[in-house]
């Protein structure tokens, strides 16, 4: 399917002045795609010019569309000496090469320098042709679309959700080719953008032909990585899930399934699980874990630490897995490998944290695998021959891309995925959600690490054959929509690991755990009470600086405690809250020269399901010393205090007895769950017998030692926000739906040294988390005006750049609430929703509003989600979909909103306009002439989003959903007044369109389609 | 542990306005920050020193990265570097540009050269005000001043479209850039009593009758520079008090329409003569660029010093200029009833402006 692509540069403004004699410029415009460069004519003397050039064709082949990217080049004419270049622009038209996308590029694009930054602007028009071709051999993958949102993007609805897709390149690092040396700065920075530009393409590409191979038409949750191994390459990597999406076009509200429990088939695990791989006990966490250094394994000298265990306590009823195979894993391993080759897309992994109702049946528990790396000195021959086995992949000629696959990190990654496989099968769990990968990097040590959520899923929505895995079939009736997932997918006779299980304080019925971790976001038909609250667990470890692999194995020998201090205290922190489940649970190892850093975010909430925590009880060691009892008894009067505090603070305020929950906002489920009550009184004895024993099951934290103090201490520092403030890491805020659309996204960087201090672990954690603290605190104080307000999808990462330097990155949304607004108001149409979700598939042909009658009755949709996310009345809906959205006539730059979440309060989401995916590199050589560290990397980021922006509005958007910073590699050298900085931040441009615009529309959904656009709609 | 690198980039530009008068004030950071400990902030919001700290110099940081494109406030609205909401950026620009009443006055109808520039440590230890917002509204002015200066149209007009001042703060700076080019005298003694505000009333009278552009309005600098044809035709009105028996029919009809409406007959017709010769000197001198510099000199010490030592009061002067003028037509032999109104009207206007204490 060749093509033409077509460009025209109309003029430019706010150029700099290039010649100081006449404080003028005389510039020009190279445009290149591939090899084939274009110039303007020169426009001479002016600042704004105005080149009004023909249109630019290239005739290209559409593998070539999708890998280039369409390279502007501003330069200063000069008739004695090289032309000066301005600046550049890189333009992704992947947009252009589907049909539902941005038909055309056409605004003002930042001219952006890696020197100077932003130098004035141009604007560009660029069109595709496309011709139809029917090779059925071809390379290319147009027309599979690509979505960083973890959920099925708001205008579509799924009819397939086939799977995993993951696909990495690699390639040599040009900032560490020899001809760096004699590059300039600016050079090199140029070539590494714009191989990091190809690389993305061409993974994009990758990864769309394995879709289509899937039969897929689109990738949800497309997660894109850079790994900067340094002088090793360069690893840009993606996974996402496979779907078949269907744009929802005219009906108003699509039928959510039902009765999904109906479908599900008994299948058996295609593996017995092995036995010995659920060896777990909290108490002795480290015991069951094994780290294994095992140089037999053949494909590469590792050192690797499968510590997945995640050093559970039992009690949280969080899937631990198997940390050691003590039963021959290496056989196991490999035998799991033999099938990854053969059925690579047996994955059963989902990378999509929201879900369409009946979707997650059960939820089991987190599922993670770390696993500790060392690069390969491919520079050095030596290394290769201590090896004992052939470079796992060649390297590139950076011009070209038609080398080998990249083997080896293939195979560390599918190693880890074997291993949260057959945790979640050790959950009784066929698949994973929430799926997430990443790395720390630092010299030659890489820690690669997965993580996720074991589930069982309804079938229905896997098309068949496909997922292969087992399905446990545990009910014969439908679980009530708002208890179902919690309840154990595991059998609770042959548990993986000894918990506490109890019956489903909702339902009665089925078991759940007393407490639930979870990657993925809280599902929408949860029944919570109270709010939500950001939970950090943030620890350090120092760590001997060492070489290769003694340092891999010390990393490797760490880990396992940090995962058992992080979790320890994630639990102690969500018990002092006083709820009973995480969700969005994210932890990050960070690998420094000297230490290693834990961080974990999650948000904790009260699910009605579960029961209610029990306290933290301080034990002390020598109980006869009297001083001391009364120390202990005052912590504990402190921590019993914090709790009562949180437990006012988040309005949480169990009922006594379950039964009597009067003015539940779902009163539904409850009569379901009083119904099937009724019908097992036995089981109810023993439920009443468990809640008690739950209660008294208080957590019991000794403080034999200063550590442990320390612990208790730290527990307490942690501040509430303010009054008018609450936080989150996930898309929604249980407790607080009726959100404005006064929205501020924001990134906020801190760098701090920990010189002066004495480093031991104790002043490394109070100094870490009072980093953390003060950065939460500053932007509460920054976000004051804002009140009452919810910062949404908190965002930590933490890098260790150098020795004794600490970088936290946030990125959040911060969202105005309404707090006069009735909660009930917005609760209605979720209730609606969920009523309707449960009804019949033959009623859904009777919605009164429903345009025409789609046939496809029983395609997974989440109108719940959207309309409590939205806030709109369901009747709404429908309305506005096929209203063209009309261009913005302001003359003034049209506004862009960006958020991290995957919609924009207040307003729908109208079209989806194409994945952004930017990777920018600033370097200065004047640092304290431009304001220092702060001033550089603020300017940075201030332009990084104005680069985002400015591509949104030219593909005729006006938001970015699903924002992300992936990654921030900020270096200085103050010495030689110098610094680099490289962002890479992705998301999905749409058209959002004001909910009060769509309100407005009269009621017949005929006369709103044929309604003519008035300019001015769009929300700006 | 010290923070190396503390930042906060909101997609949404985020400015607190109370820093910005800060900045705009010219404060250190560490004078705004125990500027705002003062106000009370901390008790309010329960934040720390540090918090209040780093905010300020996001803040700053921000401030300064913006400056840049305040120098052009064309550049702001059309960048897209900050997203800045429009009314905001009103504010930015419209806080960039104000002045002090006390500098303003210190620098009003000076030349805007380096010279004055030099000498800004002294009005800011005169005026109190820091040296950095002298700077800034020193450069401010030069600034409109050097693009407006060669501009044709409307003085406001242009100021406004090039520097997107509301309607109230481009007359003001009109009124600055008149005077900076006459360099009308106004730091006198004699003339502290008179206010900005003043001022730039009278500069507003003299754009609009007696520069080019009151007459011709397609003319290069026709609001800055004075009509030099009519200054130089106001000689011929010296006819008024050259020829005595004008001048004496002229008085006695201005005696007779003010009998008994002015409180201060005796002292008037006294000294109308006096006066009226002030005030036709001044005209014929007009020509000359020195004397045009001491414009408002010769009108408080040549009219209002003597009304005031005879304690006349606004009413009087107003009955009095009003007499003064009409009188005038009546005169037969009096041929510059045009040119006469043109140079009576804002002389009044300029006069009762500043008549008083």
């Amino acid at each position: 399917m060749p093509g033409k692509l077509k460009v025209k540069i109309v003029a430019g403004r706010h150029l700099p002045v290039m010649d100081r004699a006449s404080d003028l410029t005389d510039a020009f415009v190279e445009v290149k795609f591939g090899n084939t460069t274009f110039k303007t004519d020169v426009y001479p003397k002016s600042l704004n010019p105005q080149w009004n050039s023909e249109w630019f064709k290239f005739e290209v082949d559409d593998e070539d569309l999708q890998d280039e990217p369409l390279q502007i080049t501003v330069l200063d004419h000069d008739t004695y000496s090289a032309n000066d270049a301005i600046g550049k622009v890189y333009i992704d038209i992947d947009p252009l090469l589907y049909s539902e996308a941005a038909t055309v590029i056409s605004g003002w694009f930042p001219i952006y320098d890696t020197i100077h930054g932003i130098r004035g602007e141009i604007n560009v028009v660029v069109k595709v042709d496309l011709f139809n071709d029917l090779n059925r051999f071809r390379q290319s993958s147009c027309g599979v679309k690509f979505f960083c949102t973890t959920s099925i993007p708001k205008c579509y609805r799924a009819v397939v959700i086939h799977g995993f897709v993951e696909e990495l390149v690699v390639n040599e690092d040009p900032e560490y080719q020899w001809i760096d040396r004699i590059r300039t700065p600016r050079a090199s920075n140029e070539a590494r953008q714009r191989l990091i530009s190809l690389m993305s393409g061409e993974l994009q590409r990758k990864i769309g032909l394995k879709v289509l191979e899937m039969r897929g038409n689109a990738v949800v949750g497309y997660l894109q990585c850079f790994d900067l191994e340094g002088e090793s390459g360069l690893v840009v990597r993606a996974i996402g899930t496979v779907c078949t999406l269907d744009k929802i076009s005219n009906t108003a509200f699509l039928p959510a399934c039902n009765s999904p429990s109906k479908e599900m088939k008994e299948i058996p695990f295609n593996e017995d699980p092995n036995p010995n791989t659920h060896s777990s006990g909290p108490s002795t966490p480290l015991k069951n874990q094994t780290y294994s250094f095992s140089p037999s394994k053949s494909y590469s000298r590792q050192s690797s630490s499968s510590d997945t265990d995640l050093s559970l306590t039992p009690k949280t009823g969080m899937g631990s897995g198997s940390a050691g195979k003590e039963g021959g894993p290496f056989k196991a391993l490999l035998r799991q490998q033999t099938q990854t080759a053969l059925e690579q897309r047996e994955f059963p992994f989902f990378t999509l944290t929201a879900f369409p109702p009946g979707f997650l049946v059960h939820v089991g528990g987190v599922v993670s695998a770390r696993s500790v790396k060392l690069l390969d000195r491919i520079h050095n021959p030596a290394f290769v021959g201590i090896m004992g086995n052939t470079r796992s992949y060649k390297l590139l000629d950076w011009n070209s891309f038609n080398s080998d696959e990249p083997e080896t990190r293939d195979a560390w990654w599918a190693e880890i995925r074997q291993e949260i496989k057959s945790h979640a099968k050790a959950l009784g769990c066929h698949a994973v959600v929430g799926y997430s990968e990443s790395t720390s990097i630092c010299e030659e040590v890489c820690i690669l690490s997965a993580s996720g959520t074991a589930a069982v899923l309804n079938p229905r929505f896997l098309q068949d054959g496909t997922m292969e895995g087992c399905l446990e079939q545990r009910l014969e009736e439908t679980s009530p929509p708002g208890c179902g997932f919690c309840h154990i997918p595991y059998d609770e006779l042959n548990m993986p690991f000894p918990a506490h299980l109890i019956y489903c304080y909702n339902c009665r019925k089925q078991k759940v755990p007393d407490v639930l971790f979870t990657t993925i976001d809280l599902p929408a038909e949860a029944m919570v009470i109270g709010k939500g609250c950001l939970i950090q667990a943030r620890l350090c470890r120092l760590k001997k600086k060492a070489q290769a692999e003694a340092n891999a194995t010390s990393i490797s020998n760490l880990l396992p405690f940090m995962e058992y201090e992080v979790h320890t205290q994630l639990m102690n922190k969500l018990k002092l809250k006083g709820m009973n489940a995480l969700f969005g649970l994210r932890i990050q190892i960070t690998v420094g020269e000297n230490m290693l850093m834990g961080l974990a975010s999650a948000t904790g909430v009260y699910l009605t399901a579960l029961p209610t925590p029990g306290g933290i009880q301080i034990a002390g060691k020598t109980p006869n010393d009297g001083a001391y009892e009364q120390h202990v008894s005052h912590m504990q009067k402190k921590i019993n205090d914090t709790i009562a505090k949180n437990k006012e603070l988040y309005e949480i305020n169990p009922p006594e007895i379950p039964e009597e929950i009067i003015g539940s906002p779902f009163p539904e489920p409850r009569q379901r769950s009083r119904l099937l009550r009724s019908q097992s009184e036995s089981s109810d004895e023993v439920m009443e017998l468990d809640l008690s024993h739950g209660k008294k099951d208080a957590f019991v934290l000794e403080i034999d030692d200063t550590d442990a103090m320390e612990d208790v201490h730290s527990l307490l520092t942690d501040v509430p926000p303010p009054p008018g403030f609450y936080s989150c890491n996930t898309e929604i805020m249980p407790g607080i739906n009726n959100w404005t659309s006064d929205i501020q996204m924001f990134t906020s960087v801190r760098v701090s040294r920990l010189s002066n201090i004495n480093l031991t672990n104790q002043t490394l954690n109070k100094n870490f988390n009072d980093l953390c603290e003060n950065l939460l605190k500053s932007l509460y104080f920054k976000l004051r005006s804002m009140i009452p307000c919810c910062l949404c999808h908190v965002n930590f990462t933490v890098a260790l750049p150098e020795d004794e330097v600490i970088q936290v990155t946030v990125t959040a949304v911060a969202i105005t609430f309404d707090k006069h607004q009735a909660l009930q108001t917005s609760r209605v149409p979720v209730e609606k929703t969920l009523q309707r979700a449960s009804t019949d598939n033959e009623e859904q042909l009777q919605f009164p509003l429903e345009l025409c009658s789609d046939p496809l009755v029983s395609q997974p949709f989440s109108p719940a989600k959207a309309a409590s996310l939205d806030k709109a009345s369901p009747l709404a809906e429908g309305h506005l979909r096929h209203r063209s959205v009309p261009s913005c006539t302001n003359s003034t730059v049209s506004v862009v909103k960006m958020t991290p979440l995957s919609f924009i309060p207040g307003a729908k989401i109208t079209k989806y306009l194409g994945i952004i995916n930017m990777f920018f590199i600033r370097e200065t050589t004047s640092l304290r002439e431009e304001g220092g560290v702060s001033g550089f990397l603020h300017a940075f980021i201030a332009e990084v989003f104005a680069m985002v922006r400015a591509h949104v509005a030219a593909l005729g958007g006006n938001a970015v959903v699903s924002y992300i910073m992936k990654q921030c590699v900020f270096m200085e050298n103050p010495n030689k007044n110098q610094a680099q900085c490289l962002i890479n931040v992705s998301g999905d441009a749409v058209i959002v369109v004001r909910e009060s615009e769509l309100e407005m529309v009269p009621v017949q959904p005929s006369t709103a389609v044929s309604q003519p656009a008035s300019a001015g709609d769009v929300t700006t | 542990m010290t923070n190396d690198l503390d930042i906060f980039v909101g997609n949404t530009t985020l400015i607190d306005e109370e820093v910005y008068q800060l900045w705009l004030d010219g404060y250190s950071v560490s004078d705004a920050v125990s500027l705002r400990l003062r106000s009370g902030i901390l008790e309010q919001t329960g934040a720390t020193v540090d918090v209040l700290q780093s905010d300020t110099m996001d803040h700053y940081r921000t401030f300064h990265m913006l400056e840049r494109l305040l120098h052009t406030p064309s550049k702001l609205i059309h960048q897209l570097h900050f997203q800045i909401p429009p009314s905001r950026q009103a504010m930015l620009i419209e806080r960039y540009y104000a002045f002090d009443e006390a500098f303003v006055r210190e620098v009003l109808g000076k030349k805007l050269s380096k010279g004055t520039k030099k000498d800004l440590d002294d009005v800011s230890s005169k005026t109190g005000i820091t040296l950095k917002s002298c700077r800034r509204q020193f450069d401010n002015f030069k600034r409109v001043f050097k693009v407006v200066e060669e501009m044709r149209g409307s003085l406001v007009e242009n100021i406004q479209q090039h520097f997107l001042l509301s309607d109230r703060l481009a007359r003001d700076y009109a009124a600055i850039v008149f005077f900076a080019n006459s360099r009308f005298e106004t730091g006198k003694k004699k003339l502290q009593f008179l206010t900005f505000e003043d001022f730039a009333y009278c500069a507003e009278q003299m754009i609009q009758n007696w520069t080019l552009g009151a007459v011709d309005s397609n003319v290069d600098d026709m609001d800055v520079d004075l009509d030099k044809e009519f200054l130089q035709e106001l000689k011929e009105l010296k006819v008024l008090i050259a020829d005595k028996d004008l001048l004496d029919l002229h008085k006695s009809l201005v005696c007779t329409s003010l009998r008994g409406k002015i409180s201060v007959y005796n002292e008037m017709e006294a000294n109308f003569k006096n006066l009226s010769r002030a005030l036709v000197n001044m005209a014929s001198k007009l020509i000359h660029t020195k004397d045009v510099r001491d414009f408002f000199i010769d009108l408080v010490e040549k009219f209002i010093e003597p009304c005031k030592s005879d304690k006349w009061t606004l009413n009087d002067v107003r009955l009095f200029l009003t007499q003064y003028t009409t009188s005038a037509h009546t005169l037969d032999a009096f041929r510059h009833q045009a040119l006469w109104d043109r140079y009576m009207s804002t002389i009044k206007s300029c006069l009762l402006k500043m008549y008083h204490d």
